[in-house]
């Protein structure tokens, strides 16, 4: 029976190598599709829809039935009301029935680590979201150890702090390139001029990306990371996929153009795929292209809603905490623990998904293999028994940089560096030039149960005194890498 | 009581009091050496306190568990002696310890 089933595994390891590496990726997305859309049309499948209404306080609501899925929350200002009286009353907390089928929340901090700690228990696969992916893509943060390890060490030396080191004046000079550019005069969508651009311009910098067309990026990391299905988003099947289909499409002829420079003699960069193709790891990695893809859409979405709402939401809680910008602009050498606290604070991914893979005790909770479990990261980031007076922007908090926004254990965010150098690049050249910040209106909110972002928020500048007129359009804008 | 010694990439040296019990972590962390972090708080799971333990010294100290491999080897500067510097406690067996760091944390 094991030597039939070996010989199948085997067999359909073969074949899937073979399809994987002889039909185009951008096919098989197109295939994928055509099998959604068939399901949906023999009604096999029914399409998730989210509407939004009003969510009742969290004491009106019986324990059993709270449901933190619920895309809306974060919107409505309702997660950390309901997050305080789970951890409260049940930190272990079974919801028997949700959009997206029952899950148990964790939602105290050491409950958190423990779980995240544990894959021998606590499987990432297949998915790390709540609900199921319409496209399935192979990425190394939805696989247990070993595999997971052999794939994320291949593409992890792209963020070591040595190659950001060689990035790190590059980013700057972007930076500074889009906060000259912002007007002074009237208030505008800071989500859209600063978070937006800034984010898209280090992704096409770290991919070494045809930089005019960055805001590609931007909407494939939007289009993959929200559909209903998988987190309550909004994004349409049809356009979920056609991302899915341009970025393979981009990615293929941006690996075999990169490689024709290298081959011409362009000298190699900093940029991702050039360290892929220079590694001894990774430098087949187009012949299996699922595999590329799919890393290239995780460190694609990784690096986008991520950064872009740790930007938006820390410029958010200094105008809630006005003594703490206070604070920073006496003693700009706070801004690196600022940035681990807005990390913090904001938490941009809400939580990581597990699959039991035993029947475990847990918590006083009987855990049954199979039983998705949720850890809440947004919640364990506002333990008071881990971080006192927790929803407060202190920037000179002592314990800032214990933040579970990177996750725990092997799947610990591998873009933690490049994320707080960015932060801490932008906070330096806003600090430069900008007396105040000042949001003018409520920012909206995605609507998501990952991601923790911001669709827009207005701002208004006050140019520091004696600093340079803002408002200067470089053309380096358009320069190449 | 007894010294452990961690020396930066760049060869800068810390002495540091050692403290039956305590992690070298905590030690490292409590007198402010540069480069250690322990965002994780001691717990082996984010692989922020990596350092090397000089050769002549690691049949004292023991080499790294499975629990520290799954961490520390994510880091492209992990060699056969890295360990997490939460999950080696300071005995007086350790005293005149030297410990490298990597160039960088991750």
């Amino acid at each position: 029976m094991t030597t039939t089933s070996n010989v199948l595994d085997r067999a359909k390891t073969i074949v899937t190598d073979k399809v994987q590496a002889t039909i185009p990726v951008d096919r098989q997305v197109q295939a994928a599709h055509a099998v959604k859309k068939a399901k949906r049309r023999a009604g096999l499948e029914t399409p998730l829809a989210f509407t939004e209404a009003p969510i009742p306080n969290p004491a009106d609501v019986p324990l059993a039935e709270i449901d933190v899925s619920n895309p809306f929350m974060n919107r409505q200002g309702k997660w950390y009301p309901y997050f305080a009286r789970l951890r409260e009353e049940a930190p272990v907390h079974y919801l028997a029935d949700s959009p997206f089928g029952p899950f148990w929340s964790i939602t105290r901090y050491e409950d958190i680590q423990a779980v995240d700690s544990n894959p021998e228990v606590f499987s990432a696969e297949p998915y790390i979201v709540l609900g199921t992916p319409p496209m399935p893509a192979e990425m190394f943060i939805a696989m247990d150890p070993p595999k997971h390890d052999v794939q994320r060490k291949s593409v992890q030396s792209v963020v070591a702090p040595r190659n950001l080191k060689e990035m790190e004046g590059l980013i700057r000079e972007r930076v500074q390139e889009v906060l000259d550019g912002l007007p002074t005069d009237e208030p505008f969508d800071w989500v859209e001029r600063v978070s937006i651009e800034i984010t898209g311009r280090m992704l096409a910098t770290l991919l070494d990306y045809p930089y005019e067309r960055r805001r590609e990026l931007t909407r494939w990391s939007d289009a993959m990371g929200g559909s209903a299905e998988a987190t309550g988003g909004t994004t349409h099947l049809d356009d979920l996929f056609t991302a899915g289909v341009e970025l393979a499409r981009s990615f293929t002829a941006l690996w075999h153009d990169k490689a024709a420079r290298r081959a011409a003699g362009e000298p190699d960069g900093f940029d991702l795929i050039t360290l892929m193709q220079t590694s001894e790891d990774t430098k087949d990695l187009i012949k299996k292209p699922m595999e590329f893809i799919g890393n290239l859409a995780l460190l694609i979405i990784g690096g986008n809603d991520t950064t872009r709402n740790s930007m938006t939401g820390g410029v958010f809680a200094l105008n809630q905490y006005p003594d703490q910008f206070e604070k920073l602009k006496a003693d700009p050498s706070l801004i690196p623990n600022m940035v681990s606290e807005i990390i913090r604070w904001q938490t941009p991914l809400a939580y990581m998904r597990r699959v039991a893979k035993e029947d475990v005790h847990f918590g006083g909770q009987f855990i049954r293999k199979g039983d998705v479990v949720v850890m809440w990261y947004a919640s364990g980031n506002r333990d008071e028994s881990k971080f006192e007076n927790a929803d407060a922007l202190i920037i000179d908090r002592k314990n800032a940089r214990n933040h579970m926004s990177f996750g725990f254990g092997v799947h610990r965010c591998m873009g933690n560096r490049l994320a707080e150098m960015q932060l801490r690049i932008l906070w330096e050249e806003l600090l430069e030039r900008f007396d105040r910040i000042d949001v003018v209106g409520e920012p909206t909110y995605v609507q998501s149960n990952f991601v923790k972002g911001y669709e827009k928020m207005m701002v208004q500048l006050t140019p520091k005194a004696g600093v340079r007129h803002p408002g200067v359009h470089t053309t380096a804008e358009t320069s190449a890498v | 009581m007894g010294k452990i010694t961690f020396v930066e990439h760049d060869g800068t040296a810390h002495q540091v009091e050692l403290v039956d019990g305590e992690s070298l972590m905590a030690l490292a962390t409590g007198s402010g050496v540069p480069g250690i972090d322990g965002d994780c708080g001691g717990e082996a799971s984010c692989g922020t306190c990596h350092i090397i333990v000089d050769e002549e010294w690691i049949q004292t100290t023991g080499r790294r568990s499975e629990e520290e491999s799954a961490m520390v080897e994510m880091s492209p500067e992990c060699v056969p002696n890295s360990r997490l510097a939460c999950q080696l406690r300071a005995t007086e067996g350790l005293d005149g310890l030297t410990v490298r760091l990597p160039e960088f944390q991750m």
